[in-house]
């Protein structure tokens, strides 16, 4: 690891490196690779924290279902994001059935057990999550499951890349690629990075010595001044990902326009049921509508999740907002990027 | 305006149950010894030898029954370790119980036997108690409070509010074992390792830390279980009580792997995993090595390590990551959550 520090340090020029992924944003953090690099190395967070950019309205809607008696299922992380008036925690205590679950099939057995009770997942996440809860809405299509639908507030990551690029304003030099999306996609979908726009791109690993190597391969292809998708993270990624899940994936879902919290509407985003599925669409079953809300004034999460702030630049950041208190999705989720700043103290 | 009410973060043992503690109950009810907000209260007897050192808790957890242990086990080691960490010998327990209807008497008997047999291996007596039964639904199976009393010798003085600069930071073992232990029977995560199954590190500590007060009391400056909030939010309590730095290496700090990889799986930090049979002692880096030797001879220290000193500056705890780096290690702030990938 000395050797990968050495070599990046060796690199003199001046760069921004966005890492897309939360995951990443709190590796960074936690292990402290910000004190290690050169102060020409400028990291800075993308839009890949699921419940960072998941939008309020799909809150409101599962806070409406659970005061009408339903059971929302949840992953943990969504727990104290707020809607526009509330969250789940504090409907929870209101007396609302909300669980965690530490996968969908966790909601199918709660499903199973309340025949009575309808029951509601949200389904947020990247490519990594999608693709297993496809394969759980085959296995309750298969069973007959009746009472169990999916808020499909699912997200794609090339897309928001692609968005984040044509906007042109946060002169990104290089990308450290989430290594968990392209177990599932590979790195073909990523080429327009490098081809389109120029610009370097590295699938890598979690652990600190994957991201500095990432870091350090990104400045190498910047030296040659030849971009390309590189895989450092190559025990678990290949480069046409994984053909089956992604086959999986398509065959319960398709893409469709999608908002991001913070960030507005991208075109192809978001994955929405394909019409053999459309009985587990929560919105279908109990014609919903996701709302728009609007974000509060003077939060800078916006520009953060796309590189043009940080979040020590928010008047909100570590006064107003805080993880206990947060105003905007970046202070929301655990792997967000302002509370990877609040609370690693970068 | 949205009147406040209490939420499950409240009682995580992080940032917010210290701000409830401070805003409510230290507000109303605070006096020179509950404001120390040590584990335990020292209440001067009139004796030239010892001080009087006395606790209350309430235990409630899910499942009552867990890998290694049970609410009642919970309960006395809790009691007892309390009062450990201020170099007490615990004496006398009370307990008071609160039991749900529908709760299987032959559950309660396994969880009393449970409480004797910890009881009588950690020669303390349970002297009174209580019980009271309420309605299905208005507790959780069932809820135990104890209340403890020790005596502590008044030459010793170990506090959160001792730690001085250049002392040395020890941790008796491994970390995060309970809180992973409950949490894979809680939600059947059915998370193992090989044959090793996850198990609870629950266990009294009054024996150990009898043995480090016996080779040098008074090089012991302060001490905490890293309970709830784990041993980041335990190191936060005694940095901020003493108003100073605390540093410590993460390479030094003792992981089991089926905890470490629970962790990385659940994207938890073990850092913050509660622990119920370790400790963590500040003591005079002069008697540092020998307080360490004493530990490791013992079954709950064998794995004991120096993980850190305490530093002027900056104030409150950080962490020297595996690669060099350097990171603030912040009291928790609520519960840690599940993350989604």
């Amino acid at each position: 690891m000395n050797n990968i520090i050495t070599e990046i340090k060796s690199f003199s020029k001046a760069i921004n490196i966005m890492e897309v992924c939360g995951t990443h944003t709190m590796a960074i953090a936690s292990s402290g690779i910000k004190a290690l690099l050169p102060q020409n190395i400028n990291m800075l967070s993308g839009p890949g924290c699921p419940v960072c950019v998941t939008p309020t309205g799909i809150l409101d809607a599962a806070i409406e279902l659970a005061k009408t008696g339903c059971i929302i299922t949840t992953f943990g992380d969504m727990m104290r994001v707020p809607g526009s008036k509330s969250a789940l925690e504090k409907e929870k205590s209101t007396g609302c059935d909300i669980r965690i679950v530490y996968s969908c099939t966790d909601a199918i057995q709660i499903a199973l057990l309340n025949p009575k009770k309808e029951i509601v997942f949200i389904g947020v996440g990247f490519e990594t999550t999608s693709p297993t809860i496809a394969a759980i809405v085959k296995t309750a299509e298969n069973q007959n499951i009746k009472n169990f639908s999916i808020i499909s507030a699912f997200k794609l990551i090339p897309p928001a890349i692609a968005a984040i690029l044509e906007q042109n304003v946060s002169r990104i030099d290089g990308f450290i690629l989430p290594g968990h999306v392209s177990t599932i996609i590979g790195s073909k979908p990523y080429r327009f990075i490098a081809e389109k726009f120029r610009i370097p791109a590295v699938i890598t690993g979690f652990e600190p010595s994957d991201i500095l190597e990432g870091i350090m391969l990104i400045a190498n292809q910047i030296k040659r001044a030849k971009p390309e998708i590189e895989i450092q993270y190559q025990r678990c990624v290949k480069e046409q990902g994984n053909l089956y899940a992604v086959k999986l994936l398509y065959s319960v879902f398709e893409s469709s326009d999608s908002q991001w919290r913070g960030i507005g509407l991208i075109k192809n985003s978001g994955l929405k049921f394909r019409k053999k599925y459309q009985r587990f669409d929560t919105f279908k079953k109990f014609g919903l509508k996701v709302r728009n809300t609007k974000e509060p004034a003077g939060c800078l999460c916006g520009k953060i999740l796309t590189g043009i702030a940080k979040p020590n630049q928010c008047g909100y950041f570590g006064k107003k907002c805080t993880p206990s208190n947060p105003i905007g999705p970046c202070m929301i989720s655990s792997e967000g990027t302002c509370a990877a700043y609040y609370k690693y103290g970068n | 305006m949205e009147t406040k009410k209490i939420s499950l973060a409240d009682g995580s043992g992080g940032k917010l149950t210290h701000r409830l503690i401070k805003n409510i109950f230290l507000q109303n009810l605070g006096n020179p010894i509950l404001n120390r907000l040590d584990d335990s209260a020292i209440c001067n007897l009139q004796s030239a030898i010892y001080n009087l050192v006395f606790t209350t808790d309430s235990y409630v957890i899910k499942p009552i029954f867990f890998p290694g242990g049970d609410i009642g086990k919970l309960s006395i080691c809790g009691t007892i370790n309390d009062l450990s960490m201020l170099g007490a010998r615990p004496l006398y327990i009370s307990l008071s119980f609160i039991l749900e209807d529908g709760l299987q008497v032959d559950k309660l008997e396994q969880i009393v036997v449970s409480i004797a047999e910890t009881a009588k291996k950690s020669g303390v007596k349970i002297v009174c108690g209580d019980t009271k039964v309420v309605e299905k639904g208005a507790c959780d199976e069932i809820f135990i409070n104890t209340s403890g009393i020790g005596i502590a010798d008044k030459k010793i003085d170990i506090s959160g509010h001792n730690a001085k600069l250049n002392d040395i930071v020890i941790l008796s073992g491994t970390i995060g074992d309970h809180g992973i232990a409950v949490l894979n029977a809680r939600q059947k995560l059915g998370l193992r390792c090989g044959r090793c199954e996850l198990k609870s590190d629950i266990a009294p500590l009054n024996n150990l830390v009898e043995k480090m007060i016996k080779v040098c009391g008074s090089g012991i400056h302060a001490m905490r279980d890293p309970t709830r909030g784990g041993l980041a939010t335990a190191l936060n309590e005694i940095a901020e009580q003493s108003n100073v730095g605390i540093e410590i290496e993460e390479s030094t700090i003792p992981l089991k792997k089926p905890v470490e990889s629970a962790c990385a799986l659940l994207g938890l930090d073990p850092l913050y995993i509660a622990n119920e049979g370790k400790l963590v002692a500040i003591v005079s880096k002069k008697d540092a090595e020998q307080i360490l030797s004493v530990m490791k001879k013992h079954p709950l220290g064998k794995h004991a390590k120096i993980i850190g000193k305490v530093v002027p500056y900056p104030k409150g705890v950080f962490l020297k990551t595996k690669i060099g780096g350097t990171r603030i290690l912040q009291m928790l702030e609520s519960d840690q959550l599940p993350r989604i990938c």
